[in-house]
């Protein structure tokens, strides 16, 4: 076994790592607002996710090969890796990709320690802009691209991140003031029970677009190191199905899991979700996932969902967003970027500088430290499916205390009659 | 930076199609809810006594749109895994291959 072949091996098994840690990072996406109303309960919610996103996984026939082409120059167009960077068996190349991995995958444990919903797609590309950084300095990045369309990180990360949850605010704030419209005489108990079923469909619909958007990145990923490294002829460049289906399974498992302190944020954080509100909000998520993936506008899913959750607090009449919540999580999104490029960048120089298949191991020795670390602090605060619906206690009350408190709901009260920590 | 205007532009034509159909459709359901509510009266509707059984009708046809909007969203999903693209070019949507680039 040569050196490039254990640092090929070491890169699958990261870009396995970080699919799932994509699972459970986005499962609040399609499901906070379900669980938030008792929809579903917490645990039928991530089951009901991690199925549609296993199949949203394999529906993706077609895996974006050329994935890293939006932020930075290690592939050609049609997804082959630069034969510069293909020295040595492809290791600058392996090192890049499994720098920018283990940054993308630290930067998701430390938002997922704090319940900040980040987005996971800017944590991968931010990671393997800093391990092209890394490698060969900022002139392998794509800043602009050649500005005759959206590319680049501007056009691709900055100018989305900017624009896609104020879409999906306006549109779930829409949503949500025409129905309370549209039903304003009926009782509120009426309406919170019958307005569930709608709000699972709507869930189940991110949940799937979710699955083939997310999970075919990491294929490709696991692609461009396998030609890299020699395993695919780069003549003839494929996805093997192995890779699908590990990756499928990675990301099945990790939305199982639940990201339960993201979840906590997202469904009762930020505002408190009758089941109307929660309906608006998914199919709003849902309607801008597909659509802007259908006209070729990049955007990330938490973006999306949390700029539609934010948008029925805005809609509902006397509801209210937390604003500190909220302002706290636009800080997160904002630093995401760099922070994982930061880290792409570190774990690259550590992986290169020492030489043989001591460097990627120091660095993966790293990541498992400081993954069984943040895993260890997050048991000092538990939260899991037992307490996600628990009120949220910061100290910071929604400006009117209104949604879900004044429906009278048994699930809720049972729920919160058992509450403890946070 | 004239990426700026091209960003606006897919921007709005995603806000467009998040409005008719993101925000359209739950609006269609508060219908279908409404219609729910007038069948059933006492107990659905505040201080309505009365079943009005036209109810009914109103909420069937709004599911039906639902459901028809709903699956085309599915086999959307479906058809751009698959290495498809939707055409409106017959007016009726339809999928076809994704023109290679």
């Amino acid at each position: 076994m040569t050196t490039a072949t254990l640092i090929l091996a070491l890169v699958v098994v990261v870009a396995l790592a970080f699919d799932f840690t994509n699972g459970f990072h986005d499962t609040g996406n399609a499901m906070a607002a379900s669980i938030a109303t008792g929809a579903l309960s917490p645990k039928g919610a991530v089951t009901l996710a991690a199925i549609l996103n296993l199949v949203g996984a394999l529906l993706s026939v077609e895996v974006a090969l050329t994935v890293s082409n939006a932020v930075v120059n290690i592939q050609d167009s049609k997804g082959l890796p630069k034969p510069e960077l293909m020295a040595n068996g492809g290791t600058m190349l392996l090192l890049i990709v499994f720098g920018g991995l283990v940054g993308g995958i630290i930067w998701n444990l430390i938002t997922w320690l704090l319940g900040l919903p980040s987005s996971s797609s800017h944590a991968l590309l931010g990671g393997l802009v800093g391990g092209t950084i890394g490698a060969l300095g900022f002139e392998g990045v794509k800043w602009a691209g050649d500005g005759t369309k959206l590319d680049g990180v501007i056009g691709k990360v900055i100018l989305p991140s900017l624009l896609s949850p104020v879409i999906a605010m306006i549109v779930a704030a829409v949503a949500t003031r025409v129905i309370f419209w549209v039903t304003t005489m009926i009782e509120d108990k009426f309406r919170e029970r019958r307005f569930r079923y709608g709000q699972v469909g709507a869930a189940s619909l991110v949940s799937l677009a979710h699955g083939t958007n997310d999970a075919q990145k990491t294929m490709g990923v696991i692609t461009l190191a396998l030609v890299a490294a020699g395993q695919i002829s780069a003549k003839e460049v494929y996805v093997p199905l192995w890779v699908k289906l590990s990756a499928a399974t990675a990301i099945a498992l990790g939305t199982y899991l639940g990201g339960w302190r993201i979840i906590h944020t997202m469904s009762k954080g930020l505002v408190d979700i009758s089941s109307p509100q929660g309906l608006a909000a998914d199919s709003s998520s849902a309607t801008v996932i597909l659509a802007s993936s259908q006209l070729g506008f990049a955007l990330s899913t938490t973006h999306v969902a949390t700029g539609s959750i934010m948008g029925t607090g805005i809609g509902k009449p006397g509801g209210s967003v937390r604003w500190s919540v909220a302002g706290r999580m636009v800080a997160a999104w904002a630093i995401t970027f760099p922070a994982a490029a930061v880290m792409g960048a570190i774990m690259y120089w550590i992986a290169s500088v020492i030489p043989g298949i001591a460097g990627p191991l120091v660095a993966f020795a790293i990541l498992c430290a400081a993954s069984l670390y943040m895993w260890r602090r997050s048991r000092v605060n538990k939260i899991d499916h037992t307490n996600v619906t628990d009120e949220w206690h910061d100290g910071s009350k929604p400006e009117v205390v209104v949604a879900a408190h004044d429906i009278i709901d048994t699930h809720d009260e049972a729920t919160s009659a058992k509450s403890t920590t946070v | 930076m004239n990426m700026v205007p091209l960003a606006l532009e897919g921007a709005w034509k995603v806000l467009a199609a998040g409005l008719v159909l993101g925000a359209g459709l739950p609006i269609v359901y508060a219908f279908a809810v409404r219609g729910m509510a007038m069948a059933q009266g006492a107990g659905a509707i505040i201080g309505e006594q009365t079943k009005k059984p036209m109810g009914k009708l109103l909420a069937g046809l709004c599911l039906l749109v639902i459901l028809l909007a709903v699956s085309y969203g599915i086999s959307f999903i479906v058809a751009t895994g698959i290495g498809k693209v939707v055409t409106f070019d017959h007016i009726v949507p339809w999928f076809v291959d994704k023109p290679k680039k």
